[in-house]
């Protein structure tokens, strides 16, 4: 019944991601405030949420815009803030690169961070899953979290200035991707990744156009890979 | 919002990122496999997540802009509960929630608003 299987893991995965719903809500809110604020009409901020389909790569762009940063400087250092997405890709592509093309081509669409992460744990702590479970769970690990993106978006220009301060809806975003990195801390290489990256950001926080982030990031990518190399040649030795 | 902020110019930026974000999710699931690429290029992308998201949230956590870029109790510790309990429990939802409960524990407490 392989049918049956795909539909169990499906639910398995629709109940691991239903949490994530406590900070895609409001995350997904406080961004349709703070574009509605900004500037942007209804539709450009649902289309913007619905098409770009990021969160922390639409605040940054948000900033920039606001901040008149230049065009190319607005799109780089969003799509930077996106890179990490290529590493998800690779890493999922080692479970699920013999889905079919169309499969392949959605799951691109809907992997963000809380669907990749759970997917890849799930995956790890049971390797023997045939194919059709693993895309079961993805998309159903997908479900809860990713249509509640867009409908909180419009949430948030619906209710618009209404929301009161004490909520801290902008604290949504640092505790989720806090929860999010603390698992990843995996080997010392990401450990001194991670602490390069903060030091940087924040020693470069003066720079224009958030330029800083950029550079915090490119360094401390090749602290992480560095370290890594490091400690296999200590191993070997 | 500043005036060369026009429609025009929002939209090409919503595309731009739209098609530049969904060609970096596509990448290596669309190649299968991402098998024929140098070492070197996967050991740096193994760090790209803990290399942009600290930075990323470093500065909101030290000076958040809700509170004009001062340093927040609530908000510095709420951050240190929800990281912590991530690195002991290795449980996203578990670090949700107990960072959420600091951070209006603590907003309650200090009676910030």
């Amino acid at each position: 019944m392989p049918r049956a299987t795909q539909k169990s893991y499906y639910w398995i995965g629709f109940r691991t991601g239903l949490p994530f719903l406590l900070v895609v809500m409001p995350f997904g809110m406080l961004f349709g405030v703070v574009a509605t604020e900004a500037g942007f009409t209804s539709v450009q901020t649902m289309a913007f949420s619905s098409v770009v389909f990021a969160g922390a790569a639409q605040f940054t762009a948000l900033q920039l815009m606001a901040d008149d940063a230049p065009f190319l400087i607005v799109v780089a250092t969003a799509l930077a803030v996106n890179l990490r997405m290529a590493m998800y890709s690779a890493s999922l592509a080692v479970w699920l690169g013999r889905a079919p093309l169309w499969k392949r081509a959605l799951i691109a669409y809907v992997n963000v961070d809380q669907s990749y992460a759970v997917s890849m744990n799930r995956y790890e702590d049971e390797p023997d899953l045939s194919l059709t479970q693993r895309i079961g769970f993805f998309f159903g690990a997908v479900t809860p979290v990713c249509p509640m993106w867009v409908v909180a978006t419009g949430l948030g220009i619906w209710f618009g200035d209404t929301i009161p301060d004490w909520m801290a809806l902008d604290f949504a975003v640092p505790i989720c991707f806090l929860a999010i990195i603390a698992p990843m801390m995996r080997t010392l290489a990401h450990m001194v990744s991670a602490v390069a990256s903060i030091v940087l950001a924040l020693v470069f926080s003066g720079l224009p156009y958030n330029l800083g982030l950029l550079v915090a990031a490119a360094v401390a990518m090749i602290v992480g890979a560095q370290v890594e190399m490091w400690m296999s040649r200590r191993a070997e030795a | 919002m500043n005036p060369s902020m026009d429609a025009g110019y929002i939209w090409t930026i919503i595309i731009v990122l739209g098609v530049g974000t969904y060609l970096i999710r596509f990448s290596f699931l669309g190649l299968i496999g991402g098998k024929d690429l140098p070492d070197w290029v996967l050991r740096h992308l193994r760090y790209t997540a803990v290399a942009v998201l600290p930075g990323l949230v470093a500065p909101l956590v030290l000076w958040p802009a809700a509170t004009g870029g001062e340093v927040d109790p609530a908000r510095l510790s709420a951050a240190l509960v929800t990281f912590g309990v991530g690195l002991l429990t290795r449980n996203v939802v578990a670090a949700i929630t107990l960072g959420g409960a600091t951070l209006f524990g603590m907003i309650w407490l200090t009676g910030a608003y």
